[in-house]
């Protein structure tokens, strides 16, 4: 079946047999699919509704889907959602609270049993997002036991990235288009002359179990250049990059630049790349009681830093100004997420770019901080 | 990431129920809770709870006393959540979450002269500081607490700031002084001459609106007191209490976690920039 290293290369029908597999785990197997004019990440019941002759056209404000030739299933890059809404969903009950006869009070944390995900299709950069929001809302003195559970069962099928879009810069994070540490299976997908089929690699032990479920054969030369080949051209492809600068301290040094004031005459802070962002983890608390007014919950849900109320005080918000949120959005994501969590908050997937409804863009704002400050003006007192 | 740490964030807050309830100022009540079961870990001084209204929400406390295993916090009623919480009554439970959060760290400071600077409800995560302090006196220098409030009926614990005279130089000033007022008038740094410490040695604990923050941290450095030995406790919004909710940041800081109480020299930068 596999070779030394354990590559094996599957076809089309290895890709319809790990869908199978995996829901016969009793995995819920979420991947890539094309609905609603985008390539969506929802539950797929076999390989057959993978995006196979999809891809994107992706600029600055701007998703459009468009048709292949070859017939690629994982020719596109990020889309809308990513991997969060999964592992730390919008909504989620944390406890519930009961009032007694006696007028005490009993609370009990959230029983719901944590899904068994399956994650197939799971780029680079997005790959190294889940690897973020697990420091974030695991790595600390307090950890999440919602997040824990559900990352603990998910199962992640990496697919290298092959195709990147024009709004892409994961080289510039140091996040793709290779893979990194951290799934269970990794494909790279191969179009060529011998056909459509996909190099895959164990990074698990249940992902070396479930390959050997897989009619797979062992990987041949061929296929492991060409997978080497794709992977090393889609680096040359980025649309956008990052100035190669150490980004926190340019992000520290900046804080009053007048680039902030050219930004915010942009932003119109409804807080999409927030929503869209792998990373962006904000809640808020939701408390609500239902008709008896005995029985009361507390549910977290997704919160921007965008929204004025973020930062609310009995004396008014601490950043009032759309310049200080969108300042606090991109110092936190480039800079201030190292002194917090020790790595960086952006993963270079580009999707702050693409939703934006005004095509801000993360990489040129650097730019031109990077610019302002070179230039000697803007220097902040951080 | 393993079980060293305990799964606390998103975890219930336990049942406390009220056992006294002090009015202190028109708009501000002191509640002594005690649990109804199992009790909390210890509090330190400076530390806070997430104090939980039945159905409302909760928000941050910091605790204004500690005994034992009862919890004492002070809460001023500016919104839906602290007036339900300002408004309970003795046999009522309420719920809480922690200890989260920087204490004010007495256990270092042996021998040197201890500065408490209050402003306002700023009084309250200090007392249970002075407390300690008062009751180890030999263990320190001498110990001076000055109180400002913007006016004599908005001072918290008089009779108790009172008894504190014994122990250590006590002094009290106010914004807006009444008819039968005959203290103090004018902003808490004017008390700074009257106190006693040595500037070179001492250590300062601040607390209050945060311009009094820093008009007070300021004029202790232009005192020649070094900014890593004084000490302020900030405020931000918190709904989680555990480092995830991301409201409380300032700048690197995760005031839930990193703070509230930190160095001068930490928050001074960032209290320079305005709206970070």
């Amino acid at each position: 079946m596999t070779d030394d290293d354990g590559a094996a290369v599957i076809d089309k029908d290895g890709m319809d047999a790990l869908v199978a597999v995996l829901a016969a785990r009793g995995r819920t197997v979420i991947g890539p699919t094309v609905r609603d004019g985008a390539i969506v990440l929802a539950e797929i019941s076999g390989g057959a509704e993978l995006p196979y002759g999809w891809g994107v056209e992706l600029e600055a404000g701007t998703y459009r889907l468009a048709a292949r030739e070859d017939g690629a299933a994982f020719a596109h890059s990020a889309g809308p959602q990513s991997w969060k809404t999964f592992l730390h969903p919008p909504r989620a009950r944390e406890w519930s609270a009961d009032r007694t006869a006696d007028g005490g009070l009993v609370t009990t944390p959230d029983a719901t049993p944590p899904p068994s995900y399956a994650f197939l299709g799971v780029r680079p950069c997005d790959l190294r997002a889940i690897a973020v929001q697990d420091r974030v809302l695991t790595g600390g003195r307090h950890a999440d036991r919602g997040y824990r559970g559900r990352r603990a069962g998910a199962f992640l099928v990496a697919v290298e990235c092959t195709e990147p879009g024009a709004t892409c810069f994961c080289v510039s994070m140091g996040t793709g288009p290779a893979v990194g540490p951290g799934y269970d299976l990794a494909l790279t997908e191969v179009l060529d002359a011998d056909g459509h089929r996909f190099l895959v690699r164990a990074g698990s032990e249940e992902g070396e179990a479930v390959l050997a479920e897989l009619p797979s054969r062992a990987a041949d030369t061929a296929t492991r250049t060409a997978a080497r080949d794709r992977v090393a051209a889609a680096a040359d492809r980025m649309g956008r990059s990052m100035p190669p600068v150490d980004l926190q301290g340019l992000m520290r040094e900046t804080l009053n630049a007048e680039r902030w004031d050219d930004v915010t005459a942009r932003c119109l802070t409804c807080g999409n790349c927030t929503m869209v962002c792998p990373t962006c983890f904000c809640t808020t608390a939701e408390d609500i009681t239902d008709l008896t007014g005995d029985h009361a919950e507390r549910w977290r849900r997704w919160e921007s830093c965008f929204d004025r109320d973020f930062t609310h005080l009995p004396g008014g918000p601490v950043r009032d100004s759309p310049r200080s949120r969108y300042r606090q959005w991109a110092t936190h994501k480039l800079g201030t997420w190292y002194d917090q969590f020790g790595s960086s908050g952006c993963v270079g997937c580009g999707r702050c770019i693409v939703w934006c409804p005004v095509g801000i863009d993360i990489t040129e704002e650097a730019h031109a901080l990077n610019r302002e400050r070179a230039s000697g003006a803007g220097e902040g007192a951080g | 990431m393993t079980g060293a740490f305990a799964e606390t964030a998103a975890a219930p807050p336990l049942p406390y129920r009220v056992a006294q309830r002090r009015t202190d100022t028109p708009d501000t009540a002191t509640i002594v809770l005690e649990p109804v079961g199992t009790a909390l870990p210890p509090f330190t001084p400076g530390q806070f709870a997430m104090v939980y209204a039945f159905g409302v929400g909760d928000i941050p406390l910091s605790v204004s006393g500690i005994d034992g295993r009862r919890l004492t916090h002070t809460v001023r009623a500016v919104g839906a959540i602290s007036g339900a919480l300002h408004g309970v009554r003795p046999g009522q439970t309420v719920g809480v979450r922690g200890p989260f959060g920087t204490g004010w760290e007495l256990s270092e400071e042996a021998g040197r002269d201890l500065l408490v600077v209050a402003g306002g409800i700023g009084l309250a995560p200090l007392r249970p500081l002075v407390r300690a302090a008062l009751a180890e006196l030999g263990r320190y220098g001498r110990l001076s607490v000055l109180i400002g409030a913007r006016s004599p009926h908005e001072l918290l614990y008089s009779d108790e700031t009172a008894h504190w005279q014994a122990g250590a130089r006590v002094l009290t000033t106010v914004d807006h002084p009444a008819p039968d007022w005959m203290g103090d008038v004018g902003v808490v740094t004017t008390l700074l001459d009257r106190a006693v410490f040595d500037p070179s040695t001492a250590t300062a604990f601040v607390c209050g609106p945060e311009p009094m923050i820093r008009a007070t941290a300021d004029e202790l450095v232009h005192r020649g007191v070094a900014p890593d030995r004084i000490r302020v406790s900030l405020e931000r919004t918190m709904h989680c209490g555990t480092g995830h909710c991301g409201h409380c940041q300032l700048g690197p800081l995760l005031l839930c976690r990193d703070g509230p109480v930190v160095t001068w020299t930490r928050a001074r930068p960032l209290l320079l920039i305005r709206e970070l």
